[in-house]
């Protein structure tokens, strides 16, 4: 070891001056100050620009705001407070500029979406509505959709989850590698090309008609990676401990997956599959290709068109008139009020179950 | 260099829990000041209140003055970042930065105030890696990843990270107990070294290690668990370890409790 | 069973447990190989499909800008398509990805800690809004508000010839690369906030106690920690705007033109022309689409494995430092 470290401390380096703690700081208020300054100069520009979109004048503030900052901090704190400065700026900027339309969209759709919703929308179908006028709802979409998605959980959920226990319980050899690649490879697989999939398969070469239950095919295939990963994710949270002391008390293994490691896991997979759940209700591209659309209610998912409820949204936007607006804000509503409770039902049941564990 | 510390009624806070209460001390300058008490007194707690470190925890509060020479770290207006460049802090675990190279570790801190021009941070890294003891094991491998050294050597590198900056003092949490005994004592001699250009101030679990590195010694308790940790005296070590004056200090070091 | 302990049934017992095992194992391995058959049956009719639409196809299917699908002969290729799919999920990646970055470290290191949580929250439920009300919003709300901002960006950018507006609404690539990004704004945030917030603690004390600012902090543990995780949640972002149908569908004007001008209607993307096309096509169209959907499948299968590939390096990586 070197012994010259002290020796070598010479005395007449430039070591910077550190005298003192206190550094020129702008005061607390200062960002908020910037902010309204910006604000105020941005609505100004707008107004004597005679920029009629609201959108640049916030852009336009957001910039000036940001300009001021540097400007000011550097100045009065030195580069690198700055820099730090502008960098918290920055993210702030970022943060509203994103809470923007986010929150307008939820906005839009609440205030546009309650005109016309009530009871008797949701209870009556478009039948024998004329598009141009108020009136009719969303009832044969809702059974539509309802259907749809049941059928697809119930093809996708059994599946999916005994795909997840083959991989956590059994999967270890080339099969296993396999079916993990290919449902990371199922995971992006795009909705309209699920939707073509059935499309070329069942509808064209199988000759079949549209029908929902084509459309809870394509659904199924969209819903099964989810469910298999968050399964997955699940069953390996379960300590290896409770496997042994099963199998240690003679219990087979099968046993021990139905009545020790699934009860275990039995929220997170629950939440898993509630999740994949909200996540196909929205899908509309391949209710598009194979479902075709109705105005009437059809309670057969095996037989001729249906409608769901992001189709009708889809349909009743491209009627382009104001009756059909209201109802696509309104079924827009109502579909996301539906994915927003089975995502809090879903992360409630994650909440409650998980301290079990 | 190196400044006295005077620390008078310092409380600090995590949330509405005090974690210590009403601490005064005074911190020779160039020598070494070791903390000891049982885990959970407030110690580290403490230590961190030295470079405002603790106000970056969640929750975190202090009341009360911590002199530096004459200047208050809590004044009015005195900036938390420029703090801890005067007073630098080697943690309880190695921590060098995993994407930056030996070389870049050291240089770090400096790089952070810009313009150093390459010679100068050349010399300076070198001069910091002896100072740490650890030049002649790595002057080699500069340009390799700082979290493929071992253990100790890592801590080392820390310490020359720490002391490139060239602080005024040098805050040392438990910097040895992720450490084996050779690497141990390798940190210690290189303590005795420091002492002569920083202001050192070391938390220790290890009495030992206190009675070995420090001049003086803070022995700190609480009187129950939830209650806030106090300083029960600090004297020279070695008064401490062979005549304390409060009865709990001699309990704790002869191992009748903590 | 669990109660069939005589000695003389213990053999049978076992016989039928083994029987239990037999069947479980045989029905989860088949769920596996069932799932594998899918993926391989989509693969084996998409393509079937697509090279009989391409076999018939008389102009150039990758170079073509026509689409004729119903015409006799049949001529149609995937450039226009190709183009607008790329260029309004590019754009919306590069639209994104520094804004979700920012909220991302917003939530992990600005927000006050009580706003952190609600706002990881309020993220999550974003990236689960369904597609269509994107567009829904997208049309009727975001369409008639970037008027102004074109005309302005007409004025002092259209000498690039890229953002050249003569009025008219905002049904352009452009507008579909901006309602991209808000759509795969959440799921960018997300995954980058749940890489930060791993990011080592102590890496960021060690540059504190140096004397470095919160941004100097950031830039010395936090985003090289982050950046690898930062690469693949774009890259899933881009996966997901490059399959989006229904809010492009709603908000781009289309035809099968490319034009300089980003602002410009016109356009289109592969899943938007399925979506379009489908009602009125005939058995070769419906081919085409398929085959113009395969496209879509491998550039979304190359961009999904790519992020993949990012996450498997950045495990090792984060192992050996562990």
């Amino acid at each position: 070891m070197s012994r010259t470290a002290v020796a070598d401390a010479p005395v007449d380096r430039a070591a910077p001056p550190v005298s003192t703690l206190r550094q020129p700081r702008l005061p607390r208020w200062a960002p908020l100050g910037l902010a309204a300054v910006a604000a105020v100069l941005g609505i100004g520009i707008g107004l004597v620009g005679g920029l009629d979109s609201r959108l640049q004048w916030g852009l336009i503030a957001a910039v000036l705001y940001l300009g001021l900052t540097a400007v000011l901090a550097s100045t009065v704190e030195g580069t690198r407070q700055a820099k730090d400065r502008l960098a918290t700026s920055v993210i702030w900027v970022c943060f509203l500029l994103a809470v923007v339309p986010l929150a307008s969209l939820l906005w839009e759709t609440l205030v546009r979406g309650a005109k016309v919703l009530d009871g008797y929308f949701l209870t009556h179908s478009m039948s024998g509505v004329i598009t141009l006028e108020p009136g009719g709802g969303i009832y044969h979409a809702l059974i539509g959709t309802l259907e749809q998605v049941g059928l697809a959980t119930l093809i996708a959920a059994p599946l999916g989850l005994l795909t997840a226990v083959y991989l956590v319980e059994y999967g270890t050899g080339r099969l296993a590698k396999a079916i993990t690649f290919f449902v990371d490879v199922m995971t992006g697989i795009p909705s309209i090309v699920a939707g073509l999939f059935i499309l070329s398969f069942w509808i064209i070469i199988l000759d079949f008609g549209y029908s929902g239950f084509a459309g809870a095919m394509a659904l199924a295939i969209l819903m099964m990676p989810i469910v298999v990963r968050s399964t997955e994710e699940m069953l390996k949270l379960v300590p290896n401990e409770l496997r042994e002391a099963s199998l240690a008390l003679g219990v087979p293994k099968w046993k021990t997956i139905i009545k020790v490691v699934l009860p275990t896991a039995v929220g997170g997979i629950t939440t898993g599959i509630m999740l994949a759940v909200a996540r196909i209700a929205g899908e509309s591209a391949p209710i598009l290709l194979l479902v075709f659309g109705s105005a009437e209610i059809n309670n057969n998912p095996f037989d001729g068109a249906q409608s769901s409820l992001p189709y009708f949204i889809y349909e009743q936007w491209a009627l382009g008139n104001e009756a059909s607006y209201d109802r696509a804000w309104a079924a827009a509503l109502v579909l996301i009020a539906f994915v927003m409770i089975l995502n809090l039902v879903a992360r409630g049941i994650a909440r409650w179950k998980a301290p079990k564990h | 260099m190196a400044k006295r510390i005077d620390v008078s009624g310092l409380s600090a806070y995590y949330g509405s829990f005090r974690a210590i209460d009403d601490i005064s001390m005074t911190v020779e300058p160039r020598s070494v000041t070791a903390f000891i008490g049982p885990s959970g007194c407030g110690k580290s707690t403490f230590l961190r209140t030295l470079n405002r470190m603790h106000e970056v925890t969640n929750g975190g509060r202090v009341e009360g003055k911590v002199m530096l020479d004459d200047e208050d770290l809590y004044g009015p207006g005195v900036d938390p970042v420029s703090v801890r460049r005067t007073v630098g802090m080697v943690f309880q675990r190695p921590n060098p930065f995993p994407t930056m190279s030996i070389y870049e570790n050291v240089a770090a801190g400096l790089r952070l105030n810009g313009d150093h021009r390459k010679k100068d941070l050349d010399e300076i890294v070198e001069r910091s890696l002896k100072g740490a003891n650890l030049w002649n094991e790595v002057k080699d491998r500069l340009n390799r990843p700082g979290s493929g050294l071992s253990g100790g050597q890592q801590q080392r590198l820390c310490i020359a990270r720490a002391i490139a900056v060239e602080p005024q003092v040098l805050l040392m949490d438990e910097p040895c107990s992720a450490l084996d005994p050779i690497s141990t004592l390798a940190i210690e001699d290189l303590i005795g070294e420091l002492k002569s250009r920083f202001t050192i101030v070391i938390v220790t679990h290890n009495m030992q290690q206190a009675a070995r590195v420090s001049d003086r010694t803070a022995f700190f308790n609480l009187a129950e668990v939830g209650a806030p940790g106090k300083l029960v005296e600090i004297d020279d070590t070695e008064r401490i370890f062979s005549n304390p004056t409060v009865q709990a200090t001699e309990d704790y070091i002869s191992g009748r409790f903590g | 069973m669990a109660t069939e302990t005589p000695p003389a049934t213990a053999a049978s017992a076992k016989g039928a447990t083994r029987k239990g095992d037999r069947i479980f194992l045989g029905l989860s391995r088949g769920s596996g190989i069932t799932l594998l058959a899918i993926m391989a049956a989509i693969a084996v009719f998409l393509t079937w499909r697509a090279a009989l639409a391409i076999g018939a196809d008389e102009a150039n299917f990758l170079t073509s800008f026509e689409w004729d699908a119903n015409a006799d002969p049949p001529r149609f290729g995937i450039a226009v398509l190709a183009f607008g799919t790329v260029v309004s999920s590019v754009l919306a990646m590069v639209l994104a990805v520094p804004v979700a970055v920012g909220i991302a470290l917003f939530i992990s290191h600005y927000a006050p800690r009580k706003l952190a949580a609600p706002l990881g929250y309020v993220i999550d439920l974003l990236a689960a809004v369904p597609s269509i009300v994107y567009g829904l919003w997208g049309a009727l709300f975001l369409v008639p508000h970037l008027t102004g901002l074109y005309t302005w960006m007409d004025t002092y950018l259209g000498w690039t010839g890229l953002f050249t507006y003569h009025g008219g609404a905002a049904r352009s690539l452009f507008t579909v690369g901006i309602l991209l990004a808000i759509m795969i704004l959440p799921i960018v945030t997300n995954v980058s906030r749940e890489v930060f917030r791993q990011s080592p603690k102590m890496q960021e004390e060690a540059a504190l106690a140096l004397g470095a600012t919160r941004w100097e902090v950031i830039r010395m543990s936090v985003l090289p920690f982050g950046r690898s995780g930062v690469i693949s949640a774009s890259m899933l972002g881009l996966g997901r705007a490059l399959g989006e149908t229904m809010a492009v569908a709603t908000v781009l004007s289309p035809s099968f033109l490319i034009k300089a001008s980003l602002l410009e209607p016109g356009g289109g993307t592969f899943a938007q022309n399925i979506a379009a096309g489908f009602k009125e096509a005939g058995s070769t169209g419906r081919d085409a689409l398929i085959a113009s959907g395969l496209v879509l499948f491998v550039i979304t299968l190359l961009v999904n494995g790519a992020a993949r590939l990012i996450i498997a390096r950045r495990k090792e990586y984060s192992g050996a430092n562990a």
